[in-house]
């Protein structure tokens, strides 16, 4: 997907560098677990009943397709001067590009050691590639994909997400 | 509340290539939307502002998020497996948008299974994310599944899980 010739050189010094290194802004807790499963209606009985998460998976864990949600960082915190943005180098790449919009059209998410209730992630944000000029029916722009690593704190690997983002600008008619 | 307690077990054994999951369907509403963008801490306002969804990012309505598809695509997938079905990767892709208004529909079947080095039973299920019979995303997923009643996929770790 990169071709590394039409991209600016700050673009092309970032792929494959690990950016935006984190720890979660709060443990990993369970009324959230259980808004979630309410989301979508989830009765799997490994969020709801802590005899079978005790059998089945030594005790409470997260759904795993959780995993971005303990990263999301609040709307609002005291002494924050702007707002901050979950999957930054996603932003940063419509900044650099001058893309306004933009969508995430692909996602890939490795599941590895389960997420319990207490943990405190951690993250970090690797940009693999960056496609050239591309037009698509919502407008001109070009393709990217961005790693997002989570450990826990014992530094076990959590889980990896790979997004496909497009930023885009509309075309005017 | 009644707290939930079913913990049938589908096992490798019983699962062959063009198996079909049962479909699950659901009408979407914008509660749905804003709750599922609420559940996963997505304040982009895309997920709950009409005016925005239409006017800045040109879609219908506002529409369900990335990471609230996911939790119905576990949902759909566990709910056939049970509890000891082990998630180890998704990849889904987003064709359209799913709104306030429409139905979607989750279907599935099963195009793969394998034991893998270590003994650990996957199958591989295609989900395909329907709406008025229009694919909007579709899903493929690995999930780990008991090679026997004495197995448990969550027991695995290490160089034992290989996802």
């Amino acid at each position: 997907m990169t071709d590394t010739s039409t991209l600016p050189a700050e673009v092309e010094a970032l792929i494959g560098r690990v950016q935006y290194e984190e720890t979660g802004e709060f443990p990993v807790e369970r009324g959230y677990i259980w808004t979630s499963c309410a989301s979508v209606e989830n009765g799997n009985p490994l969020f709801w009943d802590d005899d079978t998460a005790g059998e089945i998976t030594a005790g409470p864990i997260a759904p795993p397709t959780m995993l971005s949600v303990w990263f999301r960082p609040h709307h609002w915190a005291p002494g924050r001067t702007q707002q901050a943005l979950p999957l930054q180098v996603h932003f940063d790449l419509k900044e650099l590009f001058g893309l306004p919009e933009a969508i995430m059209s692909d996602n890939t998410i490795v599941f590895h050691e389960p997420v319990r209730p207490g943990d405190v992630l951690r993250t970090r944000q690797i940009l693999r590639s960056v496609s050239e000029p591309k037009t698509t029916k919502l407008g001109s722009g070009r393709f990217w994909v961005i790693d997002v690593e989570y450990a826990n704190q014992r530094d076990e690997l959590v889980g990896v997400e790979s997004y496909t983002g497009f930023g885009y600008k509309r075309e005017t008619s | 509340m009644s707290i939930p307690t079913d913990t049938h077990k589908l096992t490798f054994d019983a699962v062959r290539p063009g198996d079909v999951l049962p479909e699950l369907r659901y009408d979407v509403t914008a509660t749905t939307v804003v709750l599922g963008a609420l559940a996963t801490r997505d304040t982009r306002p895309m997920h709950h502002d009409h005016d925005f969804a239409v006017n800045r990012n040109g879609t219908r309505d506002i529409f369900l998020n990335t990471p609230n598809q996911a939790a119905w695509f576990e949902r759909y997938l566990t709910d056939w497996s049970g509890p000891y079905g082990r998630l180890g990767r998704m990849k889904f892709r987003m064709l359209g948008s799913v709104f306030p208004g429409d139905t979607m529909v989750l279907s599935a079947a099963v195009e793969h299974v394998e034991t893998d080095d270590v003994g650990c039973g996957w199958a591989t299920v295609l989900v395909r994310l329907t709406v008025d019979g229009d694919l909007k995303t579709d899903c493929t997923a690995r999930i780990a599944l008991p090679v026997d009643h004495d197995d448990n996929p969550w027991t695995r770790r290490g160089d034992e899980w290989r996802p």
